[in-house]
């Protein structure tokens, strides 16, 4: 991490610590010293709110673990203790409810962000790929977390995900049993769904500290996607960036409020106040939206095993980003093609979104089948060729120019 | 960077001096219910309400013991030799001086109720035992008379009285 | 471009959205709104109304839906139906609750306000059995636990109104909505019909009618009163911090509102040394 050497400790306790453990020097070099391009939009502001949105999940999430009682015949009944008889139960549980969407919220901007301005192309492929297992954690998070309340949505979810592994041949059925711990989801599946939901996020934030190493180690990109090359470029991280995170922190905490306050229950599923019943399915099982795209692109595929890897391949194709797009430049701002394919692809994922939300019948299969062979031509297809075929326009000489214009 | 005037550094400052102070006021807001949630839940609390206990059925030197706020309370019938001996001692020699009278209801010097909680470290002394007639705990030694009272051992205090009154002769509310 | 993509896309949901709209207008009715007093950001509950409510409930709803996390304290807790502790203490003590003796015997005892409300059925099987098969809900949850589709473009519309009542909506319109079946319809044996419940064969039979209740209070003993009444009732039992929480949720709102402006002046103020 750059600028290490800067770091003066000012008080004798600091000076005395930096000789044995140069924690002072690492914080200031990585957040303090750390040089930032100077033309970074209120878009990479949502690194730092992810940052936020992570802690914000763990410490509400240890708080309301002090209630909960992973055991199918009481943990409907402990949430319902925590909304309640738990002093200021209700707040914490609905933050953390709806504090989850808010972080999918926040990754999926930072990820078309990522996208749109090219920043997983060299050096950055690492921080990119260290990013997609950030969103897979999330994703298996979310789900875990989404079956403890042990409401109708939470079990029939927990029984349609984890039947996505008997799609695999011969060892399918002993695979889901193994996961169950009975032959059916259960209470053993709520205990260890439980043990797995309190131990992922800190995974989650062991691969944030490795992210954003990756980050100070290749540098921010910028939305001109050139690297910067003199000090007139860059501004330090503090007051700067920290700043500018701080105020769009503030701002996402009035959307988050919004939901938590006003409509805590608007991105849940009335369905998950009923108590789970084994014996009743729900007449429309549907995921939290945030797997809405994805749930579509499994539907879409009449055959389970092609559907199951059709789905994860969806995510895995994202960690192929960096070599599938063969283009030199980087930011969209001087790719006019990759532009409108871009808002096309971003246009595809919110259909895919809808149609997941929709009964799997009639037009919606259709719409689904297209949308999803369009969501993997965009890697496959579009993305290398338009690298070779597209005409790009100049690239600035420097960010100060294309921030201050020729004259800087 | 121009030179920055000093009407323009004040404001600046008071700018940035109130943004802290908001901050942290908000900072110190979200605190409240990360702490409170760890106290008792209203289920909790609800649950801790006075019971009442009929005490016909205690015979004359039998100790019973109910629970009340998870705390186990005894209830001792005493015997005419216990309470003379609990109201003979001087009051000089006890490490926590409080006559019988101040640990009964008056008209009740019969009935004894006290917390069942030994004031050393918690643990629930034994009945009957111990050298003065009145509790001994396993524990760590601490001996208590047929008032409840600390007479020996490491115990800093007696059995403390829990609240409660007579509803009737044979009936008692506690809470 | 990009604005045409966003045209095409909103067109296209729109023009998706119609027909199944329209389909399902003909098989289940969107229930209509009803003005509630706990709706809104400054929403509250009418303690009259949770009292009436209760009143229903007790007299008949209870014969046959429990609502097992409810205490007889709740009744005191504040935002509720503002009964007073004495008041609590009596309505409990008209309960019998079922407990062991010291000799572990069963007994029946009188309520104490810690106690929850007792159920009507000793458990769900006994439930179902006297009901015809189904058992009838908790009501502990329910006004939570239903809904119906909102459908394109409303359910965007609702994160800026803030209408989170379709659960209470639905219920006043099922309670309403017990009418003659159609010709062409077949309804079950053992089902009731219901033009708002989907699939329209009920097995709760018409579970309330007029001048069935008293109010004290001079409430109209309509069913549209009693709907509404039962209505409220379920959703503070439900819900039944909601008027803490939108209280809070006021006091965050302006608190965040003015931080925010203060960063952004700060941000501003910081900024303005590097250009």
């Amino acid at each position: 991490m750059s600028g290490h050497s800067t770091y003066q400790p000012q008080s004798g306790f600091m000076k005395w610590m930096e000789r044995r453990l140069p924690i002072g020097g690492l914080v200031h070099s990585s957040f303090v010293a750390y040089p930032t391009p100077r033309n970074l939009n209120y878009w990479w502001t949502f690194g730092g709110i992810l940052s936020f949105m992570l802690g914000v999940q763990i410490i509400t999430g240890v708080v309301l673990a002090m209630h909960y009682t992973p055991h199918a015949d009481l943990a409907f009944k402990s949430v319902e203790t925590i909304m309640r008889d738990v002093n200021y139960g209700w707040l914490l549980r609905y933050l953390h409810a709806t504090g989850a969407s808010m972080f999918f919220i926040a990754v999926y901007i930072h990820i078309f962000r990522g996208m749109y301005y090219g920043s997983y192309k060299e050096p950055r492929e690492v921080l990119w790929i260290l990013g997609v297992i950030i969103y897979l954690l999330m994703m298996a998070t979310g789900f875990l977390g989404y079956t403890l309340p042990w409401g109708q949505m939470s079990f029939w979810g927990a029984t349609v995900i984890t039947n996505f592994f008997s799609a695999f041949p011969g060892i399918g059925e002993p695979l889901v049993t193994w996961l169950w711990g009975g032959y059916g989801v259960g209470s053993p599946t709520l205990n260890r769904f439980f043990s797995l939901h309190y131990l992922l996020p800190f995974v989650i934030a062991g691969v944030v500290i490795l992210h954003v190493w990756a980050l100070h180690v290749a540098g921010q990109n910028n939305p001109t996607g050139i690297d910067p090359k003199s000090d007139k470029d860059t501004v330090p991280f503090t007051p700067y960036a920290t700043v500018k995170d701080g105020f769009m922190i503030v701002c996402f905490c009035i959307l988050f409020a919004w939901f938590a306050f006003y409509l805590p229950n608007y991105l849940g599923h009335a369905d998950n106040y009923v108590p789970a019943n084994p014996a009743v399915t729900p007449a429309h099982i549907v995921p939290e939206w945030y797997y809405l795209p994805f749930y579509a692109i499994l539907r879409a595929i009449p055959n389970k095993l092609l559907g199951v890897l059709a789905l994860f391949g969806s995510i895995g194709i994202l960690a192929f980003l960096p070599w599938l797009d063969t283009s030199k430049v980087k930011s969209a701002r001087y790719r006019p093609l990759y532009r409108q394919f871009f808002w096309l692809f971003f246009a595809v994922c919110i259909g895919l979104g809808w149609l997941g939300a929709k009964p799997a019948e009639g037009i919606y299969v259709v719409l689904a089948r297209i949308l999803t062979v369009y969501y993997f031509a965009h890697f496959i297809i579009i993305l290398p060729l338009l690298g070779i075929f597209e005409k790009t326009k100049p690239l600035p000489n420097s960010i100060s120019e294309s921030v201050l214009g020729s004259k800087a | 960077m121009t030179t920055v005037s000093s009407a323009e550094h004040t404001r600046r400052d008071f700018l940035y001096i109130a943004t802290g102070a908001i901050g942290a006021v908000g900072a110190a807001a979200v605190v409240v219910p990360l702490i409170a949630q760890m106290n008792p839940d209203a289920s909790t609390i609800a649950a801790g309400a006075p019971i009442e206990v009929d005490l016909a059925p205690v015979a004359e030197g039998q100790i019973i013991k109910v629970f009340w706020r998870s705390k186990p309370i005894f209830i001792s019938h005493r015997s005419k030799k216990e309470i003379e001996a609990a109201q003979k001692v001087d009051l000089g020699s006890l490490p926590d001086p409080q006559p019988d009278s101040a640990r009964v209801k008056p008209g009740h010097d019969q009935w004894l109720v006290v917390v069942g909680i030994c004031t050393h470290l918690g643990c629930i002394p034994l009945a009957h035992q111990g050298q003065y007639e009145g509790w001994f705990c396993p524990c760590h030694g601490s001996v208590y008379d047929t008032s409840g009272r600390i007479r020996q051992g490491p115990a800093p205090a007696n059995l403390p009285l829990p609240p409660y009154a007579f509803v009737s002769d044979t009936k008692i509310r506690i809470g | 471009m990009k604005r045409i993509i966003l045209a095409l896309t909103l067109a296209g949901f729109a023009a998706a959205a119609t027909p199944v709209l329209a389909e399902e207008g003909h098989d289940t009715p969107q229930p209509p709104r009803v003005k509630w007093s706990f709706s809104g950001p400054f929403g509250k509950f009418d303690q009259a109304q949770l009292q009436r409510g209760f009143k229903i409930y007790r007299e008949v709803c209870a014969n046959c839906h429990s609502m097992q996390m409810v205490a007889f304290r709740n009744l005191a807790d504040a935002g509720g139906p503002g009964f007073s502790e004495a008041q609590v203490a009596a309505v409990a003590s008209e309960y019998k609750i079922k407990d062991l003796d010291d000799k572990g015997e069963a007994v029946e005892r009188a309520g104490r306000p810690a106690d929850y409300f007792p159920s009507p059925f000793a458990n769900e099987l006994v439930a179902k059995a006297a009901n015809g098969g189904v058992a009838p809900p908790d009501f502990s949850t329910l006004a939570k636990a239903r809904t119906y589709e909102r459908g394109f473009p409303w359910f965007i519309f609702d994160i800026f109104t803030q209408y989170q009542e379709q659960g209470p909506d639905y219920i006043v319109a099922l309670l309403q909505g017990y009418v003659d079946a159609p010709k062409d319809f077949q309804v079950p044996p053992g089902g009731n019909y219901n033009k708002y419940f989907p699939g329209h064969s009920i097995a709760m039979p018409p579970p309330l009618q007029a001048g069935q209740v008293t109010f004290d209070d001079g409430s109209p003993q309509t069913l549209d009163q009693y709907t509404r009444d039962i209505t409220s009732f379920m959703m503070w039992a439900s819900e039944p911090h909601l008027v803490a929480r939108k209280r809070l949720g006021l006091q965050v709102m302006v608190f965040l509102i003015v931080f925010a402006g203060l960063m952004y002046f700060t941000k501003k103020k910081v900024w303005s040394a590097a250009h």
